[in-house]
Parts: structure tokens; C-alpha cells; sequence
């Protein structure tokens, strides 16, 4: 296969998410930018919507524990085994409870979500320097004030790094929704004979995209929450970390 | 801690133990299940035992199958009888769908593959669906002659055809009058949602071309790979499935027949190479056509059902069935 | 042979007697454990084969990663593009990358490696190179002036005191292979997927295949900590 005509697919695929054709079998009009635009739409939808709720189970229970500093198998180790779980057998088995629709899909893309959340919760809580937290309990901090003050922005983020890493993972497991009855990104890369090679390409460059926008996106506000201190812990010399989402090398000050 | 990880390790090495005696011991499991036995006939019942065709280890053949369990047992089916032929068979099932397969097939990556004369008419060669010959036999010749020029040759069809039809609850069909026609649903299929997979909804071979023809409008789709247990958890109404689908011996479904015709003829036939078909010559084609003749409409669903209801590996069902009408022995 | 025989026969009790008010735990596509136990050998291939899939993938995917991290410590620059190629290759969705290779590496274990190690290569590297960058700098500048030449404090060093993090990326990486290894089946590689799509209403068959991935998932993350609990016996159990 020369390079140039990966190139051509390339082509193709870009004017297949603008351009609407007839589908392969001739009978229905496909892709363009109004079905594309429909099938991101429900796409990201399914994708906020799960790592909302994932953050919102995850991060209380994650600081929770670290501020502890018990449970680190859960936390951890189960927690990590967990990312293992294959999603279609997921999927399989609820339908038998909660049928096909957003609920299915959203429950598991949930359970998806949580594991590299809740890890770097804990982790992020857990590592917070104990020296500092026995001072703020000896200045009379309670313990909510020594999370909420003191832990809390310290692991701000190494938990957005989790959240992340959850982010990355639910929008390109969204794909496989389809098989639940909800049209994401994923009918033009499933439904083959419809879409054909070219609409496959099209949606996985679709949901690349969106997934990378999504990293910079997160990797940005990861950024804007470290505190201060940490930065230039990080960074002596006070440069400027990364240009343009680490595409433009940073001026190296250390010594090679 | 400590105690949660010892748990955990002793629960690992009982698994791998298991793993282990399993993998030695399970072996001599296969075929042994529910073999059939052979029909003790009398004297007069001739034997249909393939025998071996001299020269046929020389040739190699690469047999594969579509993505469903039709297609693996049939793929088996022709795979077996082929082994007991004396030929060098590899098997390349699961393929995909019919438009990977047929790539795959002329690309030369499968010797040969069975495969519906509608899908093959529709899909790889342009016909319009109501162009295609609604007698099984024309459809068939059809087919064949479109093959050839391609390179491939269709060896004669089964004597069942899968073909399309709409399914529901028993419980359903009784609220509205035990139908058994699909036009039969006309004006009420608006109270009616339908479950399909993914691809139907734009397909005319599926729920577009029930929409023109039958004038049906339906409240809902629902997309999904599993038709019957959307109908079980009353997902949706009604369904699209199959003539032969096993779940349906399961008599808890009524079936609508497709009685204005729209739905071309779906018997199978086995689309082979033609170098390879060469190299079978008349011997080795008349080994395939004997082993699918017994394979009627109820047949068929009773091999499906094998596997789709009572869970058994299609490798399995297949060499049952040989065993069961006499083609190969033990 | 065939065309003179008579039409076959079918023989008696060929057609399976179902009663639609009386299915079996089986028929209904429930948990069996009696079943589990009587079929459990079907999954004994598929399981091994899921095994090679995770650690070759793995092992693969490690050395390159580690390989890519080690340059990138060294030459800064690198680690911009670097994350950035990783990144993309991590976010095409896994049953479109199996789909995409197929035409290219043909069916097979091939194409589920190739985008298997594709897929580890971004936890590595991201987790190798953080962690090496977090190595004190004084500590780094103790070793050169202790003699060492920077390979040497790269290797004896360096690396050393990125270890926790650098295997808390492998283990990471270990259980979303073995999770990403399930859909290895589009690429026509087998493993415990294939089994879960062949009967993929039959809850007894995703419990004991799923659970199976599970429980390896466990098995190497076990293995990892071993690793670093044997390589690293002065620390206590680090978090990931």
C-alpha cells in the first residue's frame, strides 16, 4: 500500500464528514456534517455524562480513603484489576437488567471510568506530605479542614491526571454503543456495509480527534489547578512548561 | 493487606490448577457428547460414509464462514466432510460479514465460503432487490453466472433457505390476533416498536425495504445484535430474525412470513475458487452436495438450536450431524 | 456416490423436544454452575491464548516504551512529540485500529499485537518519563560528581529511583492490555473475546470468560508488585 494512496483514504475520509453520499447499497444518504454532527453530539453526551458520574462516585471515595491512608489494595490493586473487565460482556449482561438504551451504555461506560479515578484519588491524597498534614493538625486544623485546605489542592492534579486518563478512555469506548441502541461515533465504524472503509476511517478520525481535544483540554485546566508551589518545585527556573499542548520542545535549563 | 493478598494467590493457584487438569483431561470430550447414532437400517440402506478421493491430500483448502452460528456450523459441516475426504483443509471461520468475506475469497485468503444467493446478488454484484428471481432455482442460476465472472464458482444450493422474517412474543401475537403475515400488521405498527441490527434501519434488504413495500410505519427501532433477548426483556414489539434461527425452537416466538414476496430467495451455496473448485473436480463437489442435501428448513433450525439454545460448540453440532445421518462414522 | 442414494433419512429422536413453559437454566441463558464445571475445558484454549496476547504485547510494549523514555530523558526535546504520537495512537478506538490493520497484516495474531503494543505505549512512556524526571536533581548531580559518566547515572541510578513509577505504569498497562486483549477478536486473534461473542446471551459463559480476564488482570498485577517488592525490598508497597 504506497504511502500515497494512505494518503487518498485520508482525503476521502475528511470529505466523507463533510459531504453527504450514498450510502454502499445505494439506499440511503450518508455521512455529512448533519449526521456527523448528530452522532458527536449523542457521542459526547454519552461521554460527559458517564465521567461526571464516575467523578462523582470516585473522587469522594478516592480522598476519602487517601486522607486515611487505609484500603489501598481497594483503591489500588482491585481498582486497577478492574480496567480489565471486557465492556461488550458488560454491555451482554445488562441488558438482561436494565435493557439496551443510554442507561446501559452509560452504566458501563461508568464502571469504566472509575478505576483510574478512584487510583489517582487515593494516590494523590494518600502522598500528600505527612509532615505538612501533622503541622496543619497541630495549628488546629479539624480533619475536614486538613482535606479540604490542605490535601485536597496538593492532589488536585494528580486527580485531574486520573480523570484524564478516565476521559481518553470512555470517549473511544463510546464507539461501541451502537450495540446498545444509542448512535454514537461508533454506527459508522461498526456498520461496515453501510459506511463502507471510507466512513470507518472517517469516524475514527472523528473520535481521535475529540479524544485529543479532550486530553489538551483536561491537560490544561491539570495545569491551571496546580498550585502554585508545585509548579515551580517542578520547574526551577520558572520557564514555561509547554507550548501548544507540548508539540513545541520547551527550552531544556537542565543539563543534559 | 497481607491477608487479602494470600486470599487472592490462593484463589489464582486453585484456577490455574483447574486450568491445568482441565487442559490435559478435556480433550477426549469432543464429539464424544450427545453423538448420534447412525440409522441402523437394514441391509438395503446404502452407505453414505465419505470415502476418502485418491490424490485429494495433494490439494489444500481453506474454508471459511460469515460471523454467526449458521455459518459455523455450516462452515464446519463442509469442513469436516472436506477432512473426511482426504483433502488438506484449514478452517477460517468468523470471518466477518459478507463483504469481508467476499473480499477475502477473491483476494484468495479463502479457498471457499458459504454464502446466501440473496446476499450475493444484492450485495456484491448490483442487482436491485426486487430484480432478483423470487423462484429459489432462478436466483440460484443467477447467482451462479454472476460468480463465474468473477472467478468463483457456486456449487448447487441447499435445500433450505434463510431467509428474513418478523418475529414476537407468542404473548404479542395473541394481543393482535394471532397474525401471520407481515402485511397483516398494516396500520398497527405504529403502535409497534421493531429491533433490528444496527445495519437494518438503512438497509432495504431489511427494515427500508419492509417500510416501502409493506406501507409499515413502526413506532421505534431498536438497534441491536440480540433480537430475541430484546423481545424476552420487551424492549421492542417486534423483530427482524431468520427462518432457521435456533431461538425459535424454543416455541415462545410466532413468526410473520414475508407474504408479499419482498425478500429474494436465500438458499446456500458454497462459493469456491475456481482453481480449488478444479482440483475438487466432480468427486469432491459430490461429497458437498451430499452432505448438505439432508439440510431442509427444520434441519437446519434444529443444528441452529443446538447451538443458540442448549449452548453447544458448533464444531461439535456439526460432527453430530455427520455422524447422525451417516457420513462419517464414530 | 451420492447422486443414486436415496434421500437421507432423518433419524429417530434427531429433533431436541422443548417445552417453552419449562427451559433449563441453560436454555434460558442464565449462571449454571453445573454447566460451568461440565464445559469449563472450552475456555482453556481461549485462555491461554488471551495469556500470550497480554505479555507479548506486553514485554513488546515495554522495552520500546522504556527505549522511547529513556531517550526522551535524555534528549528533552523528544518528549514533546514523543507524548504527542503516543497519545494519537491511544486514542484511536480500539476495534477501529484491529479493523484498520486488517487489510495490511492480515487476520492473526500478528495485528492484535501490533495494535496492542501500540496501546501500552503511551501509560509506559508517560509513566518512565515522569518518573525520571522526578529524580531529585541533587541527587543526580551527586552522582556525577562521584565519577559517574551520565550512562552510568542514567542506568544505576536514575532509572532505579524511577522504578515505582515506571512499574505502576506497567501494571497499569498490564490490565487494560488483558481488558483491550478481549476485542482481539475483530483482528481474528482469538482469547477470551471470541468466546464471550459466541454466546453473548448466555450469562454463565460472560461470568466464566470475563471473569477469567479478571482474574489474569489480578494475576499480573500480583506478578508487578512481586517484581518491585523483589527488586525494591527497603520500600514499602508504593501506590501506583
Amino acid at each position: 500500500m504506497t504511502e500515497l494512496a494512505i494518503l487518498g483514504d485520508f482525503v476521502s475520509a475528511f470529505e466523507f464528514i463533510f459531504e453527504s453520499r450514498e450510502s454502499r447499497a445505494g439506499t440511503v444518504q450518508v455521512g455529512g456534517l448533519e449526521e456527523f454532527g448528530q452522532l458527536t453530539l449523542t457521542h459526547l453526551q454519552l461521554s460527559f455524562v458517564s465521567l461526571a458520574i464516575a467523578v462523582a462516585i470516585a473522587v469522594p471515595i478516592g480522598i476519602y480513603l487517601g486522607h486515611l491512608g487505609r484500603f489501598q489494595f481497594l483503591a489500588v490493586s482491585i481498582s486497577n484489576v478492574g480496567r480489565a473487565v471486557p465492556v461488550l460482556a458488560l454491555i451482554a449482561f445488562f441488558i438482561a437488567f436494565v435493557g439496551v438504551g443510554f442507561t446501559n451504555v452509560a452504566l458501563v461506560l461508568v464502571l469504566l471510568a472509575i478505576p483510574p479515578i478512584l487510583t489517582n484519588a487515593y494516590v494523590g491524597t494518600a502522598q500528600v506530605d505527612p509532615d505538612t498534614v501533622d503541622s496543619a493538625r497541630g495549628m488546629g486544623f479539624s480533619e475536614a479542614q486538613v482535606l479540604t485546605r490542605i490535601e485536597l489542592p496538593i492532589a488536585l492534579p494528580t486527580i485531574f491526571g486520573g480523570i484524564r486518563t478516565s476521559a481518553v478512555n470512555v470517549v473511544a469506548t463510546a464507539t461501541i454503543a451502537p450495540y446498545a441502541n444509542v448512535e454514537t461515533l461508533g454506527i459508522p465504524i461498526i456498520n461496515f456495509n453501510v459506511y463502507g472503509g471510507t466512513g470507518q476511517l472517517a469516524a475514527a478520525i472523528v473520535v481521535a480527534l475529540i479524544t485529543l481535544a479532550c486530553d489538551a483540554g483536561l491537560g490544561g485546566v491539570q495545569r491551571a489547578v496546580t498550585p502554585k508551589g508545585l509548579k515551580l518545585a517542578a520547574n526551577p527556573s520558572g520557564a514555561p512548561k509547554r507550548r501548544l499542548f507540548g508539540l513545541i520542545p520547551r527550552r531544556s535549563v537542565q543539563p543534559s | 493487606m497481607r491477608r487479602h493478598r494470600s486470599i487472592l494467590l490462593t484463589l489464582l493457584a486453585t484456577l490455574l490448577a483447574a486450568l491445568v487438569v482441565a487442559g490435559c483431561g478435556g480433550d477426549d470430550e469432543e464429539g464424544g457428547g450427545s453423538a448420534q447414532q447412525p440409522p441402523e437400517g437394514g441391509g438395503e440402506e446404502q452407505s453414505r460414509v465419505i470415502e476418502p478421493i485418491p490424490g485429494a491430500e495433494q490439494t489444500s483448502i481453506t474454508v471459511g464462514s460469515k460471523n454467526f452460528d449458521e455459518q459455523f456450523i455450516l462452515g464446519e459441516i463442509y469442513a469436516q466432510s472436506l477432512e473426511a475426504a482426504g483433502y488438506d483443509v484449514e478452517k477460517e471461520l468468523d470471518i466477518g460479514s459478507e463483504v469481508v468475506a467476499y473480499e477475502a475469497l477473491t483476494g484468495g485468503q479463502l479457498d471457499a465460503y458459504p454464502e446466501y444467493t440473496g446476499t450475493a446478488l444484492t450485495s456484491f454484484f448490483d442487482v436491485e432487490l426486487d430484480a432478483v428471481p423470487r423462484d429459489q432455482g432462478k436466483a440460484y442460476e443467477q447467482a451462479r453466472a454472476a460468480y463465474a465472472e468473477d472467478g468463483i464458482t457456486a456449487l448447487p444450493p441447499t435445500p433450505f433457505e434463510n431467509t428474513y422474517r418478523i418475529g414476537l412474543l407468542k404473548e404479542t401475537a395473541q394481543e393482535l390476533g394471532n397474525p401471520t403475515m407481515i402485511s397483516q400488521l398494516k396500520g398497527r405498527a405504529g403502535d409497534l416498536s421493531i429491533s433490528g441490527f444496527p445495519e437494518c434501519r438503512q438497509r432495504t434488504d431489511c427494515l427500508l425495504g419492509v417500510e416501502q413495500t409493506y406501507g409499515l410505519e413502526f413506532s421505534e427501532f431498536v438497534s441491536s445484535e440480540s433480537p430475541y433477548e430484546v423481545l424476552d426483556t420487551e424492549e421492542a414489539d417486534t423483530a427482524f430474525i431468520f427462518t432457521t434461527d435456533g431461538n425459535l425452537a424454543t416455541g415462545q416466538y410466532a413468526v410473520l412470513e414475508d407474504d408479499m414476496s419482498l425478500f429474494p430467495p436465500y438458499n446456500v451455496t458454497l462459493s469456491v475458487r475456481n482453481e480449488i473448485a478444479e482440483a475438487m473436480g466432480p468427486e469432491g463437489q459430490a461429497v458437498i452436495e451430499a452432505v448438505q442435501e439432508p439440510l431442509t428448513e427444520e434441519v437446519m433450525q434444529e443444528l441452529n438450536s443446538r447451538v443458540a439454545v442448549d449452548r453447544e460448540e458448533p464444531e461439535v453440532v456439526a460432527s453430530d450431524y455427520l455422524n447422525a445421518f451417516g457420513f462419517v462414522q464414530g | 456416490m451420492s447422486a443414486d442414494l436415496p434421500l437421507a433419512q432423518v433419524p429417530e429422536g434427531f429433533f431436541t423436544e422443548r417445552d417453552p413453559e419449562d427451559l433449563d437454566c441453560v436454555a434460558q441463558g442464565g449462571f449454571c454452575p453445573d454447566w460451568i464445571l461440565e464445559n469449563f475445558d472450552r475456555y482453556v484454549d481461549p485462555f491461554f491464548q488471551h495469556v500470550y496476547l497480554t505479555v507479548v504485547s506486553l514485554a513488546i510494549g515495554f522495552a520500546i516504551a522504556f527505549a522511547l523514555g529513556l531517550l526522551a530523558h535524555r534528549q528533552r526535546w523528544l518528549t514533546g512529540p514523543l507524548t504527542a504520537i503516543t497519545s494519537i495512537l491511544f486514542t484511536i478506538p480500539s476495534i477501529a485500529l484491529f479493523l484498520l490493520l486488517l487489510p495490511l497484516t492480515g487476520r492473526g495474531n500478528t495485528t492484535a499485537l501490533i495494535a496492542l503494543v501500540a496501546y501500552t505505549q503511551l501509560i509506559i512512556f508517560r509513566n518512565v518519563t515522569n518518573g525520571l524526571r522526578q529524580v531529585p536533581s541533587d541527587i543526580v548531580d551527586a552522582a556525577g560528581g562521584m565519577g559517574l559518566t551520565p550512562m552510568q547515572t542514567l542506568l544505576r541510578v536514575e532509572v532505579p529511583m524511577a522504578l515505582p513509577e515506571i512499574l505502576a505504569g506497567l501494571r497499569i498497562a498490564a490490565s487494560t492490555t488483558v481488558g483491550l486483549a478481549t476485542l482481539a477478536f475483530f483482528a481474528g486473534a482469538g482469547g477470551l473475546g471470541a468466546e464471550i461473542e459466541s454466546q453473548i446471551n448466555f450469562k454463565s459463559n460472560v461470568v466464566v470468560a470475563g471473569g477469567l480476564a479478571v482474574l489474569l488482570a489480578a494475576a499480573l498485577d500480583l506478578a508487578v508488585l512481586g517484581l518491585q517488592r523483589a527488586l525494591m525490598p527497603w520500600r514499602r508497597a508504593v501506590a501506583a
